[in-house]
């Protein structure tokens, strides 16, 4: 919705097309050659990311296989005064990596190569089109793994996870992307590298990692990252427990982490996503479960042992009715089924889903539940809620026809609302997927003119011209103004600005 | 009452960036030491804008004011059985009559950017900041991050403060995830020299082992071991070595400098180094923290040796405390490193205001 009415506004076709082959001739000119997809055909798949609600073509898509060609497309760019946007795997959902017709999308797939797993240092250099999976597997014959497992894992690139700071399940315990890097490489907006971090466990000056890491594209291109490792642990214990309430399930995760113990996941599935495994994955949970509770908690063999033992008290005790313990991996493979399957599961109720990502305090999980089930009646939509409960993170499933006219706009808007009841009681409108285009109004919301200012300011320090993947993130001060004007007229925020296919 | 501070530090701050007038800032003065010589005649007292705002032990989330004594905070946490996982060093050095009377403070700790023995193993400061408000060089009050563990809306400004020793802004609250106290705790003792010692911590640090602090000093490994006590009777099992009845005295020494290493006038390096780093510049008095990330280093070295070995072992060096301050406190930043940190300075303090000179040139 940001990137249209600006791209709208540039110079006529004659000029767009002048522009494009000064690009394209620069980049021509790059040694060794640079791949280039130049094509209508060829640019088709990179339209879009997992936002499939927007949709661009961008001017040109380059595929760079080292450092020194993203430099050198970052400096033409900057000549030239182009946009360019930076792109791994592609499956962001909140629209990141969604290209401008007025811009370079820089694919950075092509440079996916692992160095040797340091097993003593306990890290690996590896390039921002590895894929997550790919590191945990190079790192598992060490014994070591790493740690942020979005649910996309097996496809999205490491290099996505930075600048999205990605979660995953074991977050609670292993932290997020921020807190397993240890010294990112990135192109600025002059084409020139810099290291942010260090392999010592600090660097001198500011925390420049911590601005590039959830960045969004904004502050740099990313081209190597110094991941950490961490050791496989020795014994994981996986419960599964149905409750007949989500406020107890909630109060059951209070009491585990008040008993000092943090598990290493701690998940909640709601009716609906119970209802839906049932039907498609036959779990046989009690009928009258409103709850699921998926708990894992690991360490060295006896550790997790007496933690499984503590947490099961617990679950008893806040009225779980039945509480199910994996006995081996395959008995745990198939209790988290029920919560990867999940999204699986609700796809066969209805084709297309929109699916939320805010944070909230933890207390006010049973109660934020009960306001999204009102939102879901009055929109007249159905909602699931899977969610990463140790953390507060919650993602309601906004289901819906994108054939049935209207569905998709009511959905947009039913979730925006619960963005700002997150807002509401202390929360966040993103807790691991991002702004990207998504939630640049709710931005409006969250901060303030003066602290959006500061955003602009930080991203001027790295990128004074303004060419790294603009737009997203972080909206104008003048698109708030705009947005809070409407915001007062009609309670909502309408979204009829926002191109859609 | 912290409303009445924050809108007066905020008026304060309009005044002298109108004046272009330099401020220091302060919280306890248990740092004062530490960073270059404040340039500024003004100083700010933080100590009154005090009190924890907010603490949820079952969210793991403390909300508390920047003026707060640390020695509070930590008590607040001990009596839920909770810890600041990074082990902030305190270098409280009473003196009464003094504003703050010496004693540190949580905001102190956060702008200092320092972490304990902890660091390692559970992560640094800025890995547990959660939120922080701050009063920018332009005199406004902003927040930024949250009160919640997850969050990603905007850059992580939050995190940014750590460490920067206040030349962004003036720190006024900061909220932090805490972690529960390991219910167990003992420290095993290796004799050892340099080299094989932060070798073995490290390959201790790959194994899944309850790990939470290594040093080496004079021949002898200390390696603490932390957590469930099953954990910790397996671990100290599988590791071996000697159990060290005054350990938890001696974490909380190397923490605060209080060991006879660091006493004497002699000038105090801290080279941080990946831990795997082989022994370097011998010949000086060393203690080797981290699990081997930091060479702790006394006497007078040449500045440029111990820098270029600190940079061509992947790392930087810190004059920590004494010696001759004018060679520049922290290592220099590479230009297209230090070309951004210009920048942000510009955008957070325009005027050049907040602390000038305490971390660099700006």
């Amino acid at each position: 919705m940001n990137a249209a009415p600006t791209q709208a506004l540039e110079g006529g076709v004659a000029e767009q097309l002048a522009v494009r082959s000064r690009v394209l001739e620069r980049l021509r000119a790059v040694r060794p050659p640079l791949a280039i997809v130049a094509d209508d055909e060829g640019l088709k798949p990179f339209e879009t990311d997992a936002f499939i609600s927007h949709r661009e073509t961008p001017m040109l898509a380059a595929l760079p296989e080292s450092e020194a060609q993203v430099r050198d497309v970052v400096r033409a760019c900057r000549d030239l005064g182009v946009p360019v946007v930076s792109r791994g795997a592609g499956t962001g959902i909140s629209g990141g990596a969604i290209p401008r017709r007025d811009g370079v999308l820089l694919v950075l797939t092509k440079m996916s190569r692992i160095d040797a797993v340091d097993r003593l240092a306990r890290m690996a250099w590896v390039e921002p089109g590895v894929r997550n999976i790919r590191v945990s597997e190079a790192a598992a014959p060490h014994g070591l793994f790493y740690a942020p497992d979005p649910s996309s894992q097996s496809v999205c690139s490491i290099g996505g996870n930075v600048a999205e700071n990605s979660g995953g399940v074991h977050c609670l315990k292993y932290g997020l992307t921020t807190h397993n890097l240890l010294a990112v490489r990135a192109v600025d907006a002059d084409g020139d590298a810099f290291e942010a971090g260090s392999l010592a466990l600090d660097a001198a000056g500011y925390d420049l990692l911590a601005l590039l890491t959830g960045s969004e594209g904004n502050l740099g291109v990313i081209t190597r990252i110094a991941v950490r490792l961490v050791p496989l642990p020795e014994s994981t214990q996986t419960l599964l427990a149905a409750f007949p309430s989500v406020r107890q399930a909630a109060e059951a995760v209070s009491e585990i982490i008040g008993a000092g113990i943090v598990p290493a996941g701690l998940e909640m599935m709601d009716r609906v996503v119970i209802e839906a495994c049932e039907r498609f994955m036959a779990m046989n949970f009690p009928s009258a479960a409103e709850a699921l509770l998926l708990a894992e908690v690991d360490g060295c063999t006896e550790e997790a042992l007496e933690a499984m033992h503590g947490v099961r008290a617990i679950l008893e005790r806040c009225g779980a009715t039945e509480v199910r313990v994996a006995e081996d991996a395959v008995e745990r493979e198939r209790l988290w089924k029920a919560r990867k399957g999940a999204f699986i599961a609700l796809a066969h109720l209805l084709p297309d889903f929109y699916t939320i990502d805010g944070t909230i305090p933890r207390r006010c999980l049973p109660d934020m539940l009960d306001r999204v089930y009102e939102l879901a009646k009055e929109y007249g939509l159905l909602v699931g809620n899977v969610f990463h409960a140790g953390d507060g993170n919650i993602h309601p499933c906004i289901f819906f026809d994108a054939n049935k006219p209207g569905d998709l706009e009511r959905g947009e808007e039913m979730g925006g609302r619960i963005l700002e009841a997150c807002i509401e009681v202390g929360g966040t409108i993103t807790g691991e997927h991002g702004v990207g285009l998504e939630k640049l109004a709710q931005m409006c919301v969250q901060f303030t003119p003066g602290e959006l200012a500061a955003f602009h300011a930080v991203k001027a320090a790295f990128d004074p011209h303004g060419i790294l993947n603009p737009g997203k993130a972080v909206p104008t001060l003048r698109r708030c103004a705009e947005l809070g004007g409407m915001r007062v007229e009609g309670g909502r925020i309408p979204r009829a600005d926002i191109p859609r296919f | 009452m912290a409303d009445a501070f924050i809108a007066e530090l905020c008026e304060r701050i309009r005044d002298c960036a109108a004046q272009r007038k330099p401020v220091r800032i302060r919280g306890g003065g248990s740092k004062d030491f530490y960073g270059g010589a404040p340039r500024g005649d003004d100083t700010i007292e933080m100590h009154a804008c005090s009190g924890i705002v907010a603490y949820e032990p079952k969210e793991l989330v403390l909300t508390v004011r920047a003026g707060t004594p640390l020695d509070e905070v930590e008590r607040a946490l001990a009596a839920e059985r909770q810890m600041l996982p990074f082990e902030p060093p305190h270098f409280a050095s009473p003196s009464p009559s003094a504003p703050g009377g010496g004693r540190a403070t949580i905001g102190g700790a956060v702008a200092s950017g320092l972490s304990g023995p902890r660091r390692p193993y559970a992560g640094a400061v800025r890995d547990f900041v959660l939120g922080a408000r701050i009063v920018n060089g332009k005199g406004e009050p902003l927040a930024f991050g949250g009160r919640v563990i997850k969050n990603v809306a905007g850059y992580d400004v939050s995190r940014l403060m750590a460490g920067a020793l206040g030349t962004l802004g003036v720190i006024t609250e900061v909220s932090f995830k805490v972690l529960p106290r390991p219910a167990a705790e003992t420290t095993l003792a290796f004799a050892l020299g340099e080299a094989a010692a932060t070798e073995q911590a490290n390959r201790w640090a790959g194994q899944p082992l309850p790990l939470s602090a290594a040093a080496w000093q004079d021949g002898t490994l200390r390696v603490r071991i932390s957590g469930a006590p099953a954990a910790v009777a397996a671990a100290r099992t599988k590791m071996g070595g000697e159990e060290d009845a005054s350990g938890a005295d001696y974490w909380m020494r190397l923490r605060e400098q209080r060991l006879d290493f660091f006493s004497g006038p002699a000038p105090l390096w801290r080279v941080s180094v990946p831990q795997t780093t082989p022994p370097m510049l011998s010949g000086h008095a060393q203690l080797v923290e981290w699990g081997g990330g930091v060479r702790w280093i006394r006497g007078d070295l040449d500045p440029i040796s111990i820098r270029t070995a600190a940079e061509r072992a992947g790392g930087h060096a810190t004059l920590f405390r004494g010696g001759n301050k004018s060679i520049g406190v922290f290592h220099p930043l590479a230009p297209a490193i230090l070309k951004i940190h210009r920048r942000l300075k510009a955008a957070f303090d325009p005027a050049g205001i907040l602390n000038p000179g305490r971390m660099y040139d700006f």
